[in-house]
């Protein structure tokens, strides 16, 4: 990292990164599912100072979701078991979309399946829709098909997975990794060399909680997903781990609240990130975030953004 | 209208029992709540607990916000030690609140426990209109009684043990009433407690076809209808508890 001392002219930073082929005017994106379809949260900032936007994981065909209770809060995080309720490419096309595009913003849609074919009908569809930016390929999903293995764990199953989708679509392609494997650099290269623009991640880490009076599980899925600051620890270190494994962007998620937190991400390797939970606490966190990226590179005197990505000294 | 507020605590004290009172102080200018919304409150200035917590409107007068909660878990707990003068960040008005009867209906409004915060605000708001059923535990457990007498054209009162008004629960006064009554053409119920208290009267709804809405929850994360964690079971799949409801129809839900 070159420190050039205090910069005056704070119109001189430059915030914006290419992601896989796609432009954003700064970093900051809002984490799949945590931001429903852009709408919800449109009263509360303005939706154009964001980097991208996530949507919410669609399937092709809409989904009903978990039984309650669906989340639970845990130390300094929280479990879901959302179930991926969502109401479909079609209808998000039909409904959503039309809104989104209003904004300078790109969207990015998050998209998931349980066979290849599923995964492949719905990156066709969001492809050839007006206003989608890029896709997010949600692997955390179960296949079916190959007897419930996880797409995302299996490296053979996601190559597969990820090939197949990368045929179907000239959208950067984002593959989203699970933290639930042994190895993420494993993971990391088999979505590089099966062709994937990019890499998001962590998505959230299986776990569970218990009603010690009743003895029952919590959740009515018994197990669900950990996000929150518990998490951002584990993640900074597989972003910094997948960093030297690849040469794809990342985009790094997983408990960011503040600037502080995702200018450890961006240190780490990761070119972008993605807000989730932060926003259910503080509607205003992306805006934040932003602001404070900013005003620390300015008092750090760096002009450009890139300069600080993958700065880490070890 | 700006929904993400900073507000100042002015008082947070214990009423009985486990109920206490908060009042909020905010300087900003925000919408008015109407009964039956709730806020999201930050409960803890660290990250544990993360997640605010949803509390519906009790009062609002002037700049100054009203709630009526229970202790229940840790933030709740965290919540009560907070002191004046401390700023807290919160969202709202949220949700859709209670439709108000029309003109020829009687509203019988029914609250268990902590759920009379926002009875009490509906009460208020119909003004001598309404018959209020009131159940707790005990009598120690009531708040709020001689104000709801003074909003409502009358008050019955039941406890578990008895130690005021009839022994018994909310159900039971609610039904000697209604076999009072002729016809159930008139009537609309409005319902805010616990579950099994909701699900009881939804019966006796059914039962009765008296139209009415119940004020439901399930534990929130964003309260905007973002994270899909609150839903509830209905003829027309599943709603959000923070955005379609928290009031729903009384005959739309499925219980299960
Ligand atoms: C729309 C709405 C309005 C509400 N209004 C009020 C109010 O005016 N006054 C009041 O005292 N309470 C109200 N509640 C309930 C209140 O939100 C919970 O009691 C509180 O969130 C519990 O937090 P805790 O950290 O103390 O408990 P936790 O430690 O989180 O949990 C303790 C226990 O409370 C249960 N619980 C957690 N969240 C909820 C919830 N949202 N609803 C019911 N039970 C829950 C848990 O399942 C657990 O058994 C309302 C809830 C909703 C959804
Ligand atoms: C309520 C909820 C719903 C989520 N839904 C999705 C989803 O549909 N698709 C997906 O890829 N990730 C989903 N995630 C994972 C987040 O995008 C993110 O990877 C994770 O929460 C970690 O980031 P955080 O700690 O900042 O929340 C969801 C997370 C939460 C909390
Ligand atoms: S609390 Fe998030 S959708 Fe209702």
């Amino acid at each position: 990292m070159k420190l050039f001392g205090n910069n005056k002219n704070s119109s001189t930073v430059d915030l914006s990164v290419n992601i896989g082929g796609l432009k954003l005017k700064n970093p900051v994106m809002t984490a799949s599912g945590t931001f429903g379809y852009g709408a919800e949260y449109s009263e509360f900032i303005d939706l154009n100072r964001l980097g991208a936007i996530i949507v919410k994981g669609l399937s092709y065909t809409p989904r009903e979701g978990n039984p309650v209770p669906r989340i639970v809060e845990t130390p300094a995080g929280m479990l879901n078991a959302i179930g991926l309720q969502n109401i479909g490419t079609e209808a998000f096309i039909k409904e959503k979309l039309p809104f989104l595009r209003k904004f300078k913003t790109p969207v990015i849609t998050n998209f998931f399946g349980d066979s290849i074919d599923e995964f492949k009908k719905s990156a066709e569809a969001l492809s050839s829709a007006d206003g989608v930016h890029a896709l997010e390929m949600n692997i955390s999903c179960p296949n079916k098909k190959a007897g419930w293995i996880i797409f995302g764990t299996d490296p053979k199953v996601m190559g597969k997975a990820v090939s197949s989708v990368r045929k179907t679509t000239k959208l950067p392609l984002i593959v989203k990794l699970t933290p639930n494997v042994t190895d993420i650099c494993v993971m990391a290269k088999v979505a590089e060399d099966s062709g994937a623009d990019a890499i998001s991640m962590i998505n959230t880490i299986t776990g569970m909680a218990i009603d010690i009076r009743r003895r029952t599980p919590i959740l009515a899925n018994v197990v669900g997903g950990l996000s929150g600051p518990a998490i951002r620890p584990v993640a900074v270190r597989m972003v910094w781990q997948a960093h030297k494994a690849v040469k794809i962007p990342i985009i790094g998620i997983g408990g960011i609240m503040t600037a502080q937190d995702a200018l450890e991400f961006l240190i780490a390797g990761a070119r972008g990130v993605a807000v989730g939970t932060a926003n259910f606490v503080n509607p205003h966190a992306t805006i934040e975030i932003i602001d404070g990226i900013e005003k620390f590179l300015i008092e750090e005197g760096v002009h450009n953004i890139n300069d600080i990505i993958g700065s880490l000294w070890t | 209208m700006n929904k993400y507020l900073t507000a100042t605590i002015k008082e947070n004290s214990r009423i009985n029992g486990s109920n206490n009172l908060l009042a909020l102080y905010i300087k900003d200018t925000s919408e008015n709540p109407v009964p039956g919304q709730f806020y999201m409150l930050e409960v803890s200035s660290s990250y544990d607990p993360l997640l605010k917590r949803p509390l519906s409107i009790f009062r609002k007068i002037n700049n100054e916000l009203q709630f009526l909660y229970r202790i229940k878990g840790k933030g709740t707990e965290k919540l009560q030690k907070m002191r004046e003068g401390t700023n807290i960040s919160i969202i709202g008005p949220l949700g859709n609140g209670y439709p108000l009867p029309s003109e020829k209906q009687i509203p019988l409004l029914i609250a268990g426990g902590v759920g009379v915060a926002s009875i009490f605000s509906l009460a208020e708001k119909l003004d001598k209109k309404a018959y209020v059923f009131y159940g707790g535990r005990n009598k120690d457990e009531l708040v709020m009684k001689d104000e709801i007498r003074n909003f409502a054209k009358e008050l019955f009162i039941s406890t578990d043990d008895g130690s005021e008004g009839e022994k018994g629960t909310v159900i039971d006064i609610l039904n000697k009433f209604l076999d009072s009554q002729g016809s159930m053409e008139s009537l609309v119920i409005y319902v805010c407690g616990p579950l099994p208290m909701l699900r009881a009267v939804a019966e006796v709804a059914v039962n009765k076809k008296i139209a009415g809405y119940i004020s439901a929850e399930e534990n929130m994360a964003c309260g905007i209808g973002a994270c899909l964690g609150c839903v509830i079971k209905t003829k027309h799949n599943y709603k959000r508890v923070c955005r379609e409801g928290p009031v729903f129809s009384i005959h739309e839900i499925i219980w299960e």
